[in-house]
């Protein structure tokens, strides 16, 4: 009992001297502050957020005997599927346009995910939101690691489709780790901003994913671009749409082939945008963000 | 030396899923005094008006007042969950905030699956996290039942890790609910002793309840909170004799720590 009722001794010892002062909102300045200091808090507890998405992940699938393999077979019946009816639509050969396909919808399923479960980071993590003082970061990234998760799974049937289809990686494929990357930051930052705007305004998760739903279409990922050669007024789908460039600057080297200047000039700035955009929205909502979800 | 000072914080609770003309009625029809309207005249709930107190270690302060006085509001503010509408907090020490036992646990994991996962958020590495365990796993007593998903706990069990994960780990500044009257006898005396251990290392303790001879027994300053305000604060005995009516207090007074808890519940209705 003597033991028990004191704390461990040997942990005591480990306490940090440990400073916090919080006051109302006194304006951008202590805003930017609050949410710079809430980032580094955040990257400090990376081990946190990584065990949180593998929670994710192993409950979602527990108590099924594959497990998390799910992801890879369905991901590979949906892309053998999808591959014969529209070669067969688009009267190209299955040879080419496989792997364009198994590349372009695993991204895109990615993609997609990325931004509507960053819509509901924060409302989804309402008991850990008010149970403890947590960065708020920690569960933005929580679901950009999940996703990854997730991703590493499907990457599987792309390798496989590559091989399979003898598609050559070249010099170029090196730009699949700085696409990539870029990735992971405008998904890190698109979830702080959706889901501090969702956690107050609860119709947008529902608007976000239909409007993703509107964007598979009018995006090349089913097709490829070349389908709209003699359309001038349709090549606008794909001059003004953010999602062609970023989906094309981590495709393109995945097949091997070179990313344009243009491609990737337009993509920074659109993730140069999205950054901006982001911090501005998160350092204003977050201090908010408890009190709506 | 650990600290908390509140200095004039005001919460206010923003009323956005409800029907702001309807509300508008409600507000005109029996002028309650706690639903106002902010500067930009959007509907709020006052949950808590200007607190301000300060606490230096070996402090035990007790919250009082009747259901939705603010009592678990001051605490989230407290522990840096709320980011006061008004006023501002400051604070030197390790917060541990225990609020509801199943907060911050994820249910569908194994006891041991979340003690890990509080372990990274205390940021310990591995050979603090197997004290952690280990700690835990002594304390709460719960055997074979950390190898369970928490979802399969009963209440009480809950209740036990909760307790024994907040303190393991000694905090510097424990901020409590009343939950912890949940608990079995057996339990509630290994949970005092534990918790007179730590503010006897100096530290300071927060606790939320209605039970007038915890209070009484734990705590050695008093906060009575009323609509969001502070009604009165000072010493325990004091407060409570104003608080309690006569013979809920009188019972109290003659000292039997059973009959208190009844006390403070009725105390509760009475009060209303």
């Amino acid at each position: 009992m003597a033991d028990t009722s004191r704390p461990n001794a040997a942990m005591g010892r480990l306490r940090k001297p440990l400073h916090f002062s919080l006051s109302a909102d006194r304006g951008w300045r202590q805003r930017f502050q609050l949410a710079a200091t809430d980032l580094e808090d955040g990257a400090r507890l990376w081990r946190l957020v990584w065990a949180l998405a593998l929670a994710d992940i192993k409950l979602r699938y527990r108590g099924s005997a594959l497990g998390p393999f799910w992801l890879t077979i369905s991901s590979g019946v949906q892309i053998g599927a999808m591959a014969f009816v529209y070669a067969g639509l688009f009267r190209v050969d299955i040879r080419q346009y496989l792997p364009f396909l198994a590349v372009s919808i695993i991204l895109w399923n990615f993609l997609s995910s990325l931004i509507t479960e960053g819509c509901t980071c924060f409302s989804q993590s309402d008991a850990l939101i008010k149970g403890a003082r947590m960065p708020f970061t920690v569960h933005a990234a929580r679901s950009v690691v999940r996703n990854t998760i997730v991703l590493a799974h499907n990457i599987v049937v792309v390798v496989a489709v590559l091989v399979i289809m003898d598609v050559d990686g070249s010099f170029y494929s090196l730009a699949v780790i700085p696409a990539f990357c870029l990735w992971v930051i405008d998904a890190f930052a698109i979830s702080l901003l959706l889901g501090a705007f969702c956690a107050r305004f609860r119709d947008v998760p529902q608007i976000v994913a239909s409007m993703m739903q509107v964007a598979f279409f009018v995006t090349p990922v089913m097709w490829s671009t070349s389908i709209l050669e003699n359309h001038s007024r349709a090549e606008l789908l794909i001059r003004y749409n953010p999602f062609f460039y970023m989906l094309e600057i981590l495709r393109a080297p995945l097949l091997g082939t070179p990313v344009t200047a243009d491609v990737a000039l337009r993509a920074l700035f659109i993730s140069a945008a999205i950054l901006i955009v982001s911090w501005i929205g998160f350092a204003r909502a977050r201090g908010r963000v408890a009190y709506w979800v | 030396m650990a600290h908390l000072t509140a200095f004039n914080i005001s919460v206010d609770f923003p009323l956005y899923h409800s029907d702001s003309r309807s509300l508008k009625k409600t507000i005109l029809g029996h002028a309650s005094s706690r639903l106002g309207r902010d500067r930009r005249s959007r509907p709020v709930v006052q949950a808590l008006r200007n607190i301000s107190f300060s606490l230096r270690s070996g402090d035990r302060l007790g919250l009082i007042g009747s259901n939705g006085s603010g009592k678990t509001t001051l605490l989230r503010a407290l522990s840096g969950i709320y980011q006061p509408t008004a006023g501002s907090l400051s604070m030197e020490g390790a917060v541990t905030c225990l609020l509801d036992p199943g907060q911050g646990m994820n249910l569908e994991l194994t006891g041991r699956e979340n003690i890990r996962l509080r372990a990274y958020h205390l940021g310990l590495f591995r050979p603090e996290t197997e004290l952690l365990e280990a700690d835990v796993e002594d304390f709460s007593e719960l055997g074979q039942f950390l190898d369970l998903p928490v979802r399969n706990y009963s209440s009480g069990m809950i209740l036990r890790l909760a307790f024994a994960m907040a303190t393991a780990f000694p905090p510097e500044i424990l901020l409590m609910d009343e939950w912890i009257l949940a608990g079995d006898a057996n339990f509630m005396e290994k949970a005092k002793l534990r918790l007179e251990g730590m503010v006897r290392h100096a530290d300071i303790l927060v606790l939320a309840s209605h039970s007038a001879s915890i209070i009484a027994e734990w705590c050695n300053r008093l906060l009575w909170l009323e609509q969001g305000c502070i009604r009165a604060d000072g010493p325990p005995m004091e407060i409570l004799k104003e608080y309690l009516p006569a013979h809920a207090f009188q019972e109290l007074k003659t000292g039997h720590a059973d009959g208190g808890r009844e006390g403070g519940e009725k105390s509760g209705q009475g009060i209303r």
